[in-house]
């Protein structure tokens, strides 16, 4: 077994408010093997996007990372001083955010912003530099790249956006890249090339993906293991044929079964009942047993841990093999 | 994205009391969470009733002429050397008591300051209203004046209006007439800023469904208006208010100042600084000193009032 | 872009055109000029010939056409009061308020900005908190207190600096009197740029602080935090840039409105500038000063406008490409 690119274990994230601490990421566990691709599903607020800015240390007051560790090549990355960190981000770990558009600097040139990444982790001239950024472009798949640049944000389309954003992303070479629902704000037309793009660009750099997205259609499409959170944990985790062709905790099941297939029966579309709860009132025990169809009593007094079935893993009771569980198995889950 | 992944949440399963709703109020908690703005909101509610009570707390009547004697006038303060008991803060150059006159100057200045926002407040919503949501060349022509009007600071419109109005009405008039003039100048200054807003929010507001629906059903375009859309605007209207409540404050002080605004025999805090100048140098401190405090401490609180109401309303800062 | 500008400055000419109607509607219609201008004894006769020499008979629409041109001559007839040309009169004045208002924009200028950005860049340190104190202050109190205040501390009690007039000026050229080539011209000159320049200045210094934190919470700067630029790279190049463009439009209009401040502080300190002329033009009911005025002031603003307008569409590569589009 190779060693983890990143570690995460037992990460909580709080956020103080009037009324005393909201846990946010309850406990999160996982690994992301180099070169991997980990998508990480959920609906909106399970957070997944938080899990991605504790990472790369841009989370914002008066949010907090409370407890846990996050490595990265085996060092600690989550107390790090700011300057540390800071080299961090771009170098080793980069991020892409949903929204095209607003992610770039509307005022300055495409190029320009680009080169400004290069030369902020690599010292190169400035002329090579550009040299670099034009290959970059000409990579994520922009055409007449010398020509576009000099060109301006909003002088390119949505897709195209998304593009320079993944370039600005890897240009220094990071070892892994989150990326936070990346096509989401883009048109369905456009999402697939942009899919396209961020899978050959990661592969061809060797860099591992932490995918995050509400889109199983994405995540089908690229990555090779999957990640399932609710109320900020993680609730099901494994290979991505596994999980979707057997789920086996119940809000996976629900969320699988939800999806739409073209072959399937004209009928209701199948909903899991009730809504995720807010993170001021997460129920005791499971997070899900208020809505799970296969409750039972345990469930509502201890919160499971995530048990290894298999190489996979399931934070639910009725995988329970031995009475009282043990440690936490992310390790077994690869 | 993280603000979407928390949902800060805000009551517990049981219904709270008033007492804790209280408690719990947004609006509320910012208020007291700052010790600066209970303050301010305690200065002005200070400043506000003494305006109104002034008949009650004021010595005598500064702008009874019988009242003043001319043998007091510059007497100094009380607490200061050569100080008549009688005399507060001391008297002017007319020998009226400078407490009164300062009291019966808030009065005035918080007087003219709401009325005349008011006023631009009125004008503004509902030629707002009316250019954007009848739109056309009503609002080409509502804007036009608009954009004319703003090229100019409030400041020297209200003066030229000022200007423009003693002038019409004769000379001897001016004293009568100076509470008025000064909030309608004051007030049309303003108008332009309210229009402006208004009409931006009808505009976005006229498209959205409750208002489609609404004349789907067939009601009147004044009734729409005023009843849904109205509402739905006030948000911003109440942040330029609060703004504008100071500037007013100002600008009435500024004009008696400059000699256009109210005049000495009904004074407001400016005029009394404008006589207290020509007393600077012969020692006469106390004519300039007490109106400026109490005219700056006014506005601060004013200030202060509504920076607070601005981020509390603001839904972004959240 | 060219297509632009021509359509604003047509739009500019239309708004002087339409200042110029108001002002010539308040010399003719405000009050009676020929009353005005004659003693008591005049008799009618004189009177009647007077208004008859002066066009006063003829059609409206006449006189209105004579006054847009003779203002665009800078013919402003002649005052009520001091029975002199008002374009002579103006002009005596017009240098001691330009290098009062120059002087103050500089000052307002170079205080603010850099008092803003450090105020959004380090929101909770104690020195912002004292700028946040200040600028409060300098928004309450009206320009005049701020001058009288100064007035009481360095010209009564510590006798460092002159309360009024502008000290010694030197003459420059035909008409242009200068008061910065002499050392009381540059004493006279500290107090009254300090308080006219003093609510521009708090009022610069708020707008680049809001302006700054909201462009910190945008998107891109946490992308580019995301890439591991520098913090200086961050807040003095991707921030303040995007900062900057907004403030501009808003701080150039800013300074149209000194000139007009000026009046007041002009008042203060007895500077004999322009301002003090409209006043006393206020007070006396002499109109054709007050209508020049009025003209002068909303050609400067239109001016100062038009410059803004062009100077934030070149600078907004998201406006300039929209008016190419507009042209296409």
């Amino acid at each position: 077994m190779s060693a983890a690119l990143l570690s995460v274990r037992d990460l909580r994230v709080e956020f103080a408010t009037r009324r005393g601490p909201l846990i946010a990421l309850d406990g999160v566990s996982f690994d992301i093997a180099p070169g991997e691709v980990l998508g990480v599903v959920g609906e909106s607020g399970a957070g997944k996007t938080l899990t991605g800015l504790a990472i790369i240390g841009l989370l914002d007051p008066p949010g907090r990372i409370a407890g846990g560790e996050i490595r990265l090549d085996g060092e600690r990355i989550d107390k790090l001083p700011p300057a540390r960190m800071r080299a961090l981000r771009g170098r080793r770990i980069g991020m892409i955010f949903q929204d095209p558009l607003t992610s770039l600097n509307p005022l300055l040139r495409v190029g320009d912003q680009l080169t400004e990444t290069i030369l902020a982790h690599m010292s190169l001239t400035r002329r090579q530099a550009r040299e670099r950024v034009i290959a970059w472009l000409g990579e994520v798949g922009i055409p007449s790249p010398a020509k576009r640049i000099d060109g301006y944000p909003h002088e390119f389309s949505g897709g195209m956006r998304q593009r320079v954003v993944i370039a600005l992303a890897l240009c220094a070479e990071p070892a892994l890249i989150i990326a936070d629902e990346p096509t989401t704000a883009l048109d369905v037309s456009v999402q697939a090339q942009i899919i396209a793009v961020l899978k050959k660009v990661t592969r061809l750099h060797g860099a591992a993906v932490m995918l995050i997205t509400h889109d199983m259609g994405v995540i089908a499409e690229m990555a090779d293991r999957v990640a399932v959170m609710y109320a900020g944990r993680i609730v099901e985790i494994g290979a991505i044929g596994d999980v979707a062709r057997r789920p086996l905790h119940p809000y996976a099941m629900g969320l699988m079964a939800a999806i739409p297939t073209l072959e399937a029966r004209a009928g209701r579309l199948a909903q899991i009942p009730g809504v995720m709860p807010r993170l001021s009132a997460i129920p005791r025990g499971c997070a899900f047993n208020p809505r799970c169809p296969r409750v039972f009593d345990r469930c509502e007094a201890e919160r499971p841990p995530l048990i290894a079935v298999g190489d996979r893993g399931a934070a639910c009771w009725l995988y329970e093999a031995r009475p009282a569980p043990a440690a936490p198995t992310a390790e077994k889950c690869r | 994205m993280s603000r979407a992944d928390v949902d800060l949440a805000k009551s517990g399963p049981a219904p709270p009391s008033l007492i804790a709703r209280l408690r719990d109020n947004d609006l509320v908690a910012s208020f007291l969470s700052s010790k600066t703005t209970v303050a301010a909101g305690l200065v002005a509610l200070i400043l506000v009733v003494a305006g109104l009570a002034v008949p009650l707390i004021a010595t005598t009547d500064p702008f009874d002429p019988a009242a003043n004697f001319l043998m007091d006038s510059l007497t100094p303060p009380r607490f200061v050397a050569g100080g008549d008991p009688r005399f507060l803060l001391g008297t002017d150059d007319q020998g009226r008591d400078l407490w009164s006159a300062i009291l019966y100057g808030l009065r005035i200045s918080l007087m003219i300051g709401a009325l005349s926002v008011l006023l631009g407040g009125a004008i503004g919503v509902a030629l707002g209203l009316i250019a954007g949501y009848a739109g056309g060349w009503i609002d080409s022509v509502i804007m036009r004046i608009a954009d004319v009007q703003l090229t100019f600071p409030a400041i020297l419109i209200a003066l030229l209006l000022d200007g423009v109005a003693h002038a019409l009405l004769q000379k001897s008039n001016h004293e009568e007439t100076a509470f008025l003039v000064l909030v309608v100048a004051i007030g049309l200054s303003f108008w332009v800023q309210y229009a402006r807003t208004v009409r931006g929010s009808t505009l976005v507001e006229k498209n959205r469904d409750y208002v489609q629906a609404a004349r789907l059903i067939g009601l009147s375009p004044a009734r729409i208006v005023v009843r849904h859309i109205l509402p739905n605007v006030m948000g911003p209207v109440l942040v330029i208010a609060t703004i504008n409540l100071a500037i007013a404050i100002i600008t009435e002080a500024t004009l008696s100042f400059l000699g256009v605004g109210l005049p000495p025999t009904e004074p407001s805090l400016g005029t009394l600084i404008r006589i207290g100048q020509n007393f600077l140098f012969s020692g006469e401190w106390w004519i300039v000193a007490f109106p400026s405090l109490a005219l700056a401490t006014l506005v601060l609180s004013v200030n202060l009032l509504g920076d607070w109401l601005r981020d509390a309303l603001n839904p972004r800062l959240k | 872009m060219i297509a632009f500008i021509v359509r604003r400055v047509f739009a500019s000419i239309g708004v002087m055109i339409a200042v110029g109607l108001i002002a010539f509607a308040m010399f003719r219609y405000v009050g009676d000029p020929v009353n005005q201008m004659v003693g008591v004894e005049t008799s009618v006769a004189e009177r009647a010939q007077l208004r008859e020499e002066l066009g006063l008979n003829d059609p409206a629409i006449v006189q209105a056409l004579r006054f847009l041109a003779n203002a665009a001559r800078f013919d402003f007839g002649v005052s009520y009061q001091f029975r002199q040309p008002v374009a002579d009169l103006i002009a005596k004045r017009m240098p001691a308020t330009l290098e009062l208002a120059f002087v103050a924009s500089i000052l307002s200028l170079v205080a603010g900005i850099p008092m803003g950005v450090y105020a959004a860049l380090h929101r909770n340190s104690a020195l912002s908190r004292l700028f946040q104190a200040l600028s409060l202050i300098g928004i309450s109190l009206p320009t005049f207190l701020t001058g009288i205040l100064l007035i009481m501390l360095f010209s009564v009690t510590l006798g460092w600096l002159p309360s009024f007039g502008r000290g010694e000026v030197v003459r420059l050229g035909p008409w242009w009197t200068t008061g910065f080539l002499t050392a009381s011209g540059l004493k006279s000159l500290i107090m009254p740029a300090t308080t006219l320049a003093l609510f521009q200045m708090t009022l610069i210094m708020r707008l680049v602080r809001a302006e700054m934190v909201e462009v910190l919470r945008a998107d891109y700067i946490r992308f580019a935090r995301a890439r591991g630029l520098s913090e200086t790279a961050i807040h003095f190049r991707h921030a303040l840039m995007n900062t900057l463009v907004p403030v501009i439009t808003i701080v150039g209009l800013q300074l149209g409105s000194i000139v007009a401040f000026s009046i007041i502080t002009e008042t203060v300190f007895a500077w004999p500038g322009m301002g003090q002329l409209f006043l006393q033009s206020i007070q006396n009911v002499d109109i054709p000063i007050m209508a020049a005025y009025l003209l002068f002031i909303a050609f400067m603003f239109v001016v100062i406008n038009l410059v803004v307008d062009i100077l934030y569409v070149s600078v907004d590569p998201r406006l300039r490409a929209s008016l190419h589009g507009m042209r296409g």
